[in-house]
Formats: C-alpha cells, structure tokens, sequence
C-alpha cells in the first residue's frame, strides 16, 4: 500500500472499530470468540494489515512455480480436471471387479481399491485373526489369483489405480506388476499410486506389521526400485487423513504429515539415494473438512512448506521434487448417522474446499457412511457432487480463486507456522518416529479429538441434526451388506490354490525371500517372484514376520 | 464412599479406529471411573482374560469393521464360560440398527451408535451396574 493510502485505511479501521464497540454494545455478537473447527481464534475482520508482511511473488508465487502456493500446475483445472477416484472394494474380487467396471462407465477416471483388514494387515481368509472380517472394509486378496480377478478387462496402461495398502504394499505391488505383466503391459506403463505410509499407521491407522526400522527399510526399497523399473508409479501417499480422522486439528495435519514426510526423505536419504531421483513420486492425502476456508489454507500452507522443506531442508534441485502433489477425500468422520441426506450438503462443501485448495484428485464420501458401506445409489450421488461442482459451479475455472483474500492468505501463513512449530518440536525429539514411539503425537492428537468431542456436548460447536435440530426417524433401511459366506467362499479358494499350484516353487520363493530379508538387498525383485507362484499374502508376511518381528503398539489414552 | 466402577475399554477385531475408544475411555475416566484400556487387535478370548484379570464391573467394546456380529457374542460366551456373565457388556461404533437388535439378543445391554454423547453411555453404565 502506498503510504497515504495505508494512512487513510488506519483512521477508517479506527474509526470501525469504535463504531463496533458501540454497536455490539447494543446488539453483542453470537458469540464472545469465533473458533474454526480447529479451535483456532478467527477475527471478525481480516484487512491488508494482516496480510502487509506477505510478499507476493516469494510467499504466494504463481501457479505452477516454487513455492507452489497457488497450485503445482500453471493452468490447474483449465487443463485437465482433478482425477475423480471413488475409494471403492468389498467382499470378493469378483464383487469388486464389477464395482470398479460400474465406476468407470459412469464417468471415474481412475481406480481407488479398498482392502479388507487381514489382507492389510498380512493374513490370508483362513488365519484365525480373519474371523468375521474377510471382505468387509474392502476386497479380500490372499493370492495373486484375487489380483488376477480384482483386474479382470481393466487395461492396466489405460487408468491409474491407487491402493490403499500399508504394511504389505511391496507384496501387492508386486501383484499389481505381475497382473500387468500377464496382461502384457510394462511396468513403465503403471500408473498409480501405493499408500505405502507406515508411520500413520502407528500414530492414527492401525493396520502396521512390522517394528518402524524395518518397516522403514522396506518403504526404501519400494522408493529405490520403482525408481528404477517403475518410474510413473507414486512410490507413497504421505497421509494426514486418518491423523485427521482420528481428530487431529488442520494445523496438526500439516504439521504431523509433513514430519512424517521428512522422515521418509530422511530415510531414503540415509540408504544412498538422491533426493531428486524419489522426491518426484513422493505424493500426499489430506481430509477435506466443513471449515471451508480453514480448509482451502490448510492445502494452500502444505503445499508451500513442503516445497520450502524441500528445497532449504533437503537441497532439492528438480522442482518436481518440491511440488506437492496430494489426493484428498472428505471427511468421514464429519458425517452423521442422524437425518443421512445432510451428509450430501456436508460432502458437497468439502468437495469446494478440496477444489478450492489445488487437489490431484478426490475421493467423496456417501451419505450412507456413518451406517455401513456405502449403495451403487449413493457412490453415484457422491460422484456427482464432484461433477456438478466441475461443471457448473464454475470454481474450477480460474486458478487458486480464494489467493489474495486476507482472511485466506493470514490464515494459510497461520497454519504454516503453526505447522512448522511441530515439526520443530518433534525434530528436536529425533523425528517422526521417535516421536511417535515416545506417544507425543498421539497425545496431541487425543486431547484435540477429546475437546471436540467436550465442545459438542457443551453445545459450543453445532453438528446439525446430532445436537440441533434433531428429530425422531426411522431405521435406516437398503444398507448395503456384506455376508458371511465370503469368507467360506475364500478359505475354499485358498484349499483349491494350494492344492493346484506347485509348491515346491512356493517354497524355493519363500526361502529366497527370507535370505534378502536378512540381507540388505531390495526386496522387490524377490517378492515379485514369490507372487508369481502364487504364494500367499499370509505365506510372503509371515516369512517377514519371521525375519523382521512385529510392532508392539504403545497404548495411549 | 463407593469404589469407583471398573471399566474394560476393548477394541475387538482388526480394525484400528480408536478414536471413539479412546474418547470413551477419556469420558469415563473424567466421569470418575477407573479404566484400562486395551489397545488394538484385541481377541475376544484376550478381552475376556483382561476383564476377569483387571476384575473389572463392565466391558465396553468399540468396534467400526464390520465384524460385530461375529465377535460380540463370541465375547458374551465366553464371559459366561468364565462365570463372569454379570459384567455389564455394552459396545459402540458404527453398528446398522438391524444388527441391534441381534445383538441385543446375543446379551450385548446397549449398543452406542455414531453421535451419542458420552453423557448418555456414563449414565447407562451408573444405572445398570451390578454391585
């Protein structure tokens, strides 16, 4: 501002907030202090005061240039749209496979498969811990078999398949690659993305294995070779969605994730890589909450710490490497099993954050999610809020819209300091991991999760429908069920395959495998070849298991 | 002065959202009662050997995946095979109405659903506790 003018601007705001005074004497306010979602303070007025340290070219930038405040592409949604990619799986291979072959006819562009807990978490339909959870929260895969089927008239070089795999990502990886390689596609033709992040997994997730050393090594060797042989693949999805799922603030979000992130370039930094020949495939997720323009600074902050973390922190030199390119889905946990139909407005405002925010790519809940999986009927609903807002909301016409509001551009410097100070804090405990082993980000996380919980039973923050406006309605009906006789159905594939395959090569595979376990040579190789003779996800962990031990949980309350 | 009530807060299954566990278990502890809380990856066989070990009064499960009407009353079995039928046993989580009812007939005393106030489940407790 010029200096008369930022003189004039002064006396004005003086003189409103004098008038304020008076007025709201009279008439008070609805409340004493306005809160975001994230209990952090929010003033009545944002001015060009609050954003007058803000230079515009360093801290805000272009699209498509460092620090990539406004978005990692220079035309963003001019060019291309985001990939709409419903996270979708359940029950069988079969099932699933009809599912996925639904989405893409009615428009989805990319897959996004879900899978069930024990295929998470290394155990085959018939281990005991696989009790009444076969095929449940997504689609069971014990052998390459399931793979083969999950894919079934799906050209793998045509769409990009996200998987939402932890734990075991090397082994379902190396399905992947060999379901393409059956299909005679190349793995330089693979296109997608494995979640491959451990450390959420231990602070918000739950579905780890292995203790974090190895569990680290194994993300490394996942980095190193899809380096090499897979270079289209997104080696990882550093997630601060289940961090904020399991109640986290935004701020925490940003700030978890990101340290999470360091340690992952910390990690493969230490193993002999260069920086610049991972960084390009590390991708993020991130929630996309109501607070609509909490959100669309939360996305705006991560994306320039990230590439300021890059670029000073780790001496990136490919501006690749520093873009952050991240998928997001809307919240699961804002939506409530009261009067379900508010669930589609809820999602609808998330969608425009998430827009709003720069976003590669989107998963939408459906409004049935609070209940049960969700219908055919309701994944449609949810596809379309995506395409009503691409196509007729008109946001997506104009690059990062929202930059230059003061409220915005003040609020996203908030939340990448406040971000930064976390990770300060946990860089002086010796980083992520240690951090977590130590329970502090756990802790910070449960206390935020507990006063938002508190505040909703004060009735200091308003959930339409649960603790306003509630009325008496029936039972939910049509919800979608996934029946037992899946896991029969399993255990009995799983008797025929290791009756028909040859189990000697099985074995050879597995012993193989054990050796570079306890070699530092990259796993992948090997377990490419354990899964192309049909080995078991259960068989390849537990050689692993074996190897490697498993991680003790430290309970935090 | 009463003791305070003892209360297992278990997470049975595979799934790993704790979240609602551990709010739970954060509402009970701040209504005045003394809780242990499991952790993950809980069978109902080690949820039942902790509840006789800790000697607790209620058994409150937190389960999302799905597979509650396979494990909730495997965990009433086996609370009777001990001879400790007469914990109070309530469960909370993402639970379809339809299977309410069902597992209400399997022995579960109250099933919490999605945007229940931890109020409503302390007071459940405090009224049906057998002492």
């Amino acid at each position: 501002m010029k200096k008369e003018v930022e003189q004039a601007f002064r006396s004005a705001l003086e003189q409103y907030e004098q008038q304020i005074e008076r007025t709201t004497a009279r008439f008070p306010e609805r409340r004493d202090v306005f809160y975001s979602t994230s209990k952090a303070e929010v003033k009545r007025l944002y001015t060009p005061i609050d954003v007058e340290e803000i230079d515009p070219l360093e801290d805000i930038g272009l699209p498509g240039s460092y620090p990539f405040t406004r978005g990692v592409q220079p035309t963003m949604y001019r060019g291309r749209l985001w990939t709409m990619r419903m996270y979708a799986g359940f029950a069988t291979a079969e099932e699933s496979n009809k599912r996925y072959k639904f989405l893409l006819q009615q428009g989805q562009n990319g897959l996004s498969v879900a899978f069930d807990l024990p295929t998470q978490i290394g155990y085959d339909s018939d281990h005991v811990l696989a009790e009444g959870e076969v095929g449940k929260v997504g689609v069971a895969i014990d052998s390459l078999k399931d793979m083969e089927t999950l894919f079934d008239g799906i050209p793998l070089d045509k769409v990009s398949t996200s998987m939402t795999i932890n734990a075991p990502a090397s082994i379902l990886l190396a399905m992947y690659i060999a379901v393409a390689q059956k299909q005679g596609v190349s793995k330089d033709k693979l296109r997608g993305t494995i979640q491959n992040d451990i450390l959420k997994e231990y602070i918000a997730r739950g579905t780890y294995i292995f203790p974090t050393a190895p569990s680290m090594r194994l993300i490394t060797d996942i980095f190193a070779y899809c380096s090499k042989e897979v270079p289209s693949w997104n080696t990882i999805s550093i997630s601060g969605y289940h961090i904020r799922e399991a109640g986290s603030t935004a701020t925490q979000e940003v700030g978890f994730t990101l340290a999470n992130g360091i340690a992952y370039v910390e990690a493969a930094l230490a193993a002999g890589l260069d920086i610049d020949s991972f960084a390009p495939r590390l991708s993020f997720f991130f929630n996309a909450h109501n607070d609509l323009l909490e959100e669309v600074a939360k996305f705006r902050a991560a994306r320039r710490l990230w590439a300021r973390i890059m670029k000073e922190r780790f001496g990136a030199k490919n501006p690749k490497s520093m873009m952050m390119k991240f998928h997001t889905q809307t919240g699961g946990s804002t939506l409530t099993a009261q009067q379900t139909e508010n669930n589609i407005v809820r999602v609808a405002i998330q969608t425009l954050a998430a827009v709003l925010g720069g976003t590669q790519s989107l998963h939408t809940n459906s409004k049935d999610e609070a209940l049960a999986l969700p219908t055919e009927q309701s994944v449609q609903t949810a596809l379309r809020t995506q395409q009503i807002v691409a196509y007729e909301s008109g946001i997506a016409n104009t690059v990062d819209p929202l930059a230059g509001s003061y409220y915005i551009e003040a609020k996203t410097n908030q939340i990448e300091e406040e971000a930064m100070d976390y990770i300060s804090r946990i860089d002086d405990m010796g980083g992520a991991p240690r951090a977590i082993d130590a329970g502090f980000i756990q802790r910070e996380i449960m206390d935020a999760a507990y006063q938002y919980q508190l505040d909703i039973e004060k009735g200091d923050n308003i959930v339409v429908g649960v603790n306003k406006y509630q009325v008496k309605e029936p039972s939910p009906s049509g919800l979608l069920r996934v029946d037992l006789s899946v896991g029969d159905k399993q255990k009995e594939q799983l008797k025929a395959l290791r009756a028909e395959r040859d189990n000697q090569a099985v074995e050879r595979a597995l012993e193989k495998l054990r050796a570079v376990c306890r070699s530092d040579e990259n796993v992948m190789p090997v377990i490419i070849e354990a899964v192309k003779t049909y080995a078991t996800l259960g068989e390849i962990t537990d050689v692993m298991r074996d190897v490697f031990g498993e991680y003790r949980q430290s309970v935090i309350i | 002065m009463q003791r305070p009530i003892r209360v297992l807060v278990a997470k049975p299954g595979l799934d790993g959202h704790d979240r609602g566990a551990k709010v739970i278990a954060r509402a009970f502890r701040d209504a005045g009662m003394e809780v242990i809380y499991t952790g993950l990856r809980q069978t109902p066989e080690q949820i039942v050997a902790a509840a006789i070990q800790e000697d607790v009064e209620v058994v409150a499960v937190s389960i999302l995946s799905g597979a509650h009407s396979t494990l909730l009353p495997r965990i009433k079995e086996l609370l009777k095979e001990e001879n400790a039928d007469d914990m109070l046993f309530v469960a909370g989580g993402v639970i379809p109405d339809d299977d309410i009812a069902f597992l209400k007939e399997k022995g579960v005393a109250a099933v919490f659903t999605p945007g229940t106030p931890t109020t409503l489940a302390v007071e459940f407790i405090r009224e049906h506790v057998k002492r």
